[in-house]
């Protein structure tokens, strides 16, 4: 068995004490390469930061021109005329490139949908712990991680700390939990470990039948993503996003190793990047409940989650015909 | 020490092991025991598909029967391994179709299984009897047209869980006529229809069918028809439990009472409860109970309940209420295993009468209890020493509290305590997942007392680098380990480097282990395999000292994989310290 790599100290009876090892150890790993990071602002999307996005996006796109969300017809990879490119570019916080899926016609919907919220995550962040009370431990769930410190054995004093001086005053922390029931927090991914087809399941279930509290689970509803040529499929969870907009740019980054070859964002300028979008070869289509094979983009949000089953990323050469098509189902299924 | 016995004498008593733990342990003792030991062997059991690779599997056992094998971290369960990650079962498929033309059984979960593999399983292996796929997706339901053309021996067909394309409703129809063999059909996990007529005959074609479990899609009206069919069933699943009117009842009613075997129920989708009565008649005959898709009310579940005085094993909504699990403990006696899950996992407040009293009355009612998956939304350390304190025969404790960092909602202080002593007094602890507010100290806890301890699940826990290292040093038996967001970092993993060439597996996501650390693991330890996963841009120009997303550590014999999408990286593999045993 080979030795560790580091040794660790412990007292003579092979017992390792809380307070003794900590410094230990602190001593022995010096290593000062390892500075406290804020990994979380590296990248781009995260499962925290996916419900900030959308709400934040969800904000902006009130303010859209109501007229962006008329239905009109266009080619694939052509602009619908009369849409303002400020706006929906505006819309999106990530994207500051035209779309690599033009979406006919427009991305936005009417409707404002806070995903996995029951409240909208403005009122949510103020709102701090409903635990312990204390803003000095930030315990929503995905936050203090976060931060991206590495919490010392001092912090478990802190939280004794507090627990002991919240118990003292429990009286005044079960008022303020009884006043401001915890919302739905944001959902974090994978939490609870629960499996996807139970959750998608129960949804509808709930639906159907007369639900004793009324309100519909927000389940995650996750759906295959493919795309010609790739060697692998995707997932992604619709009720994550709140517009096309915000898809299309999420499934952008996801396979945008797979499209333009190398293009990465360092090499071409943006001017450049934007011609090459421009004459981008792919449409997102998707299966909807009848398998029809449908554009992403004809109907609004809401519509288009409750009957989408998957999704395509196509060759232009291969979609074209099947715009039309969707126009007269839309109209046919009400 | 000279060999006294003849190989035949060996094999004769090594053909009385069965479980791949003793097998393997016998091939330790010796080489000529190893080698007697490989030529006989004809159950094999992979834990972790790259641990090894197909041609090491087929240069040491030569004459295989039945072949497990399990591809995806636990994790990949809960959406955290993304699309794409690896674990297809075809390459396993082309080498053992070479050499093993006798195979019998085939057991996989959480692979990847294509319609080109499931061809390649159906022509290559004509005595094929089992085929078992558990929590596996890629394949359509044209792969499963081409099992039942092609399988003319096939006794099982288990789809459990899976994620399937359906292409069609009419791959049952490719069963051949003259196929009567089946045993055990299981298609609960298809969302589409099946064709019922096709159905209908094959069970009527099947006087050997002891499991049968019907997907949703099947109407409560067609239930009491295939019942007739198959009287001698011992699991059954049913569909959709819903009809207009209720013309049905009395002859599902009928039906039901016909089956004098039946010892399984599971299915209920969209429960109309005045039809569940339909199925007294043989509720004290049942050792397991499946209503985790019955949403209905805690009087209608109780009262089923009530009937089964045998259970063994319940899975349930939270709908079942501390009421229903009252009634669970006086009524069911003999129970060993209790699943409840959450009816409504994303609302904080879900209004529905499940607290932590409910599995304290379990656990005083059914001395059986030991094995325990339960969801709910407060626990208390009271309660928790209370369950370990009744229940010491407790062998798989898995807790989640559904919202992360919940502490114990009467003290407000961390689960600590109650967790500790679960480890403490439950002594053959196997398996244990965690959940709420805790500290380093329970794991402090843990490695002290938990010895047997072959798998822990943590998420949202823990303070420091210390509490992975108690883990890592105290916990002898640790097999399997995944983490997620806690601030555990490089110190307690390096410390404890060989350690994990003593596991199966660890897997952490959304900790502080940095890209450095990883790959001064993968240089220093040849045997274990450190894959990062991480899905963000520019990987190669993160400075060493930033957190991976996601770090899956597991022993294994044959170095890099040659099949990872670009999101995997082995961390510390050049070229020239790559294993090749083809």
């Amino acid at each position: 068995m080979t030795p560790p790599l580091l040794d660790v100290e412990g007292d003579e009876h092979g017992n390792t004490s809380l307070m003794t090892s900590a410094s230990t150890m602190e001593s022995v790993f010096k290593n000062p390469g390892l500075t406290e990071r804020n990994y979380l602002g590296l990248s781009d999307s995260s499962s925290v930061d996916s419900s900030a996005v959308s709400a934040i996006s969800e904000m902006k796109t009130n303010n859209l021109n109501l007229k962006a969300t008329e239905l009109r017809l266009g080619l694939p990879g052509s602009q619908s005329p009369g849409r303002d490119p400020d706006a929906d570019l505006a819309s999106s916080p990530c994207l500051d490139e035209k779309p690599l899926f033009p979406l006919i016609p427009s991305s936005s919907s009417q409707k404002i949908i806070v995903s996995g919220n029951k409240r909208g995550f403005s009122d949510t962040i103020g709102e701090g712990s409903w635990m312990i009370g204390s803003s000095a431990i930030d315990s929503d769930a995905s936050k203090s991680l976060a931060n991206g410190k590495i919490l010392s054995g001092n912090q478990a004093a802190m939280i004794k700390d507090v627990a002991s001086k919240v118990n003292g005053s429990n009286a005044s922390v079960k008022k303020v939990n009884a006043s401001n029931p915890p919302a739905a927090k944001a959902q974090v991914i994978g939490w609870p470990p629960v499996r996807s087809f139970r959750k998608n399941i129960l949804a509808t279930n709930s639906k159907n039948n007369d639900e004793v509290d009324g309100k519909p689970g927000p389940a995650a509803l996750f759906v295959k993503v493919s795309m010609d040529g790739a060697p692998y499929l995707r997932k992604v969870d619709l009720r994550s996003y709140t517009t096309y907009q915000q898809l299309s740019s999420a499934l952008e980054k996801m396979f945008s190793c797979f499209t333009i070859g190398q293009c990465g964002s360092q090499n071409l300028s943006e001017s450049k990047l934007r011609d090459l979008l421009h004459g981008s070869e792919y449409v997102l289509s998707y299966e909807d409940k009848d398998g029809d094979w449908m554009l992403v983009g004809d109907v609004p949000w809401d519509m288009f989650i409750g009957s989408c089953k998957r999704l395509k990323i196509m060759r232009g050469s291969d979609a074209i015909g099947l715009a039309p098509r969707a126009m007269e189902k839309s109209k046919n299924r009400t | 020490m000279t060999q006294s016995f003849p190989e035949e004498v060996l094999e004769h008593v090594f053909s009385f092991l069965t479980s791949h733990t003793d097998r393997n342990a016998v091939s330790l003792v010796s080489k000529s025991w190893y080698d007697t030991e490989r030529w006989c062997r004809d159950h094999v059991f992979i834990g972790n598909c790259y641990a090894v690779n197909p041609r090491v599997l087929t240069r040491r056992f030569k004459e295989v029967k039945a072949v497990e094998l399990k591809g995806k971290p636990h994790f990949a369960d809960f959406n955290l391994v993304p699309e794409g990650w690896g674990g297809c079962v075809d390459p396993w498929i082309v080498e053992m179709g070479r050499v093993y033309s006798g195979l019998e059984e085939i057991r996989l979960k959480r692979m990847e299984v294509t319609d080109e593999g499931l061809e390649m399983v159906a022509k290559g292996f004509g005595k094929l009897k089992v085929l078992v796929l558990a929590s596996c997706d890629g394949f359509s339901t044209d792969g499963l047209a081409a099992v039942a053309a092609n399988c003319r021996n096939l006794r099982v067909l288990d789809l459990r869980e899976c994620e399937v394309e359906e292409l069609s409703c009419h791959w049952l129809s490719h069963f051949p006529d003259s196929f009567t063999l089946l045993e055990s059909l299981n298609i609960a996990c298809l969302s589409s229809e099946v064709s019922f007529s096709a159905l209908e005959r094959l069970v009527s074609r099947s006087p050997n069918l002891k499991t049968l479990k019907l997907n949703r899609t099947v109407p409560l009206e067609k239930l009491s028809t295939l019942l007739q069919r198959a009287p001698q069933l011992v699991e059954f699943g049913t569909g959709a439990y819903s009809a207009e009117g209720l013309d049905a009842y009395s002859s599902l009613a009928e039906a039901f009472s016909g089956c004098k075997k039946l010892k399984s129920l599971s299915g209920f989708w969209d429960v109309i409860p005045a039809y569940l009565p339909a199925v007294y008649s043989v509720c004290s005959q049942l050792t397991s109970l499946n209503l985790s898709y019955a949403t209905t009310q805690s009087p209608d579940l109780s009262k089923i309940i009530s009937h089964c005085h045998n259970l063994q094993r319940l899975v349930v909504l939270d709908y079942i209420e501390d009421t229903g699990l009252e009634t669970v403990a006086t009524s069911c006696k003999d129970l060993k295993e209790l699943v409840v899950f959450p009816s409504d996992p994303y609302v904080a407040d879900a209004n529905v009468p499940l607290t932590e009293q409910g599995l304290v009355s379990v656990s005083q009612g059914c001395t059986k209890l030991h094995s325990v998956l339960y969801f709910c939304r407060q626990m208390s350390n009271s309660a928790l020493v209370s369950i370990s304190k009744n229940r010491p025969n407790i062998t798989c404790f898995r807790l989640c509290i559904l919202e992360p960092r919940s502490p114990d909602y009467l003290t407000l202080e961390p689960l600590d305590t109650g967790f500790g002593s679960i480890v403490e007094n439950c002594k053959q602890l196997t398996r244990l997942s965690m959940s709420g507010l805790l500290t380093d100290r329970v794991f402090e806890y843990i490695g002290k007392h938990a010895k047997k301890l072959d798998m822990l699940s943590i998420a949202f826990a823990g303070d420091t680098d210390l509490g992975l290292h108690y883990i890592l040093s105290g916990c002898d038996s640790l097999r399997k380990l995944e983490i997620r967001d806690c601030p555990f970092g490089d110190k307690a993993l390096l410390a404890n480097a060989s350690k994990l060439e003593t596991m199966r597996s660890l897997w952490m996501s959304s900790c502080f282990v940095s890209f450095g650390a990883c790959k001064l693991l993968g240089q220093k330890m040849p045997r274990l395999n450190v894959e990062v996963i991480d899905e963000r841009e520019n990987l190669n120009s993160i400075p060493e000292n930033v957190p991976v997303e996601k770090v899956y550590i597991y022993r294994t014999v044959c170095g890099q994989r040659f099949d990872m999408p670009d999101f995997v990286r082995i961390m510390g593999k050049d070229k020239a310290d790559v294993y090749n045993l083809s």
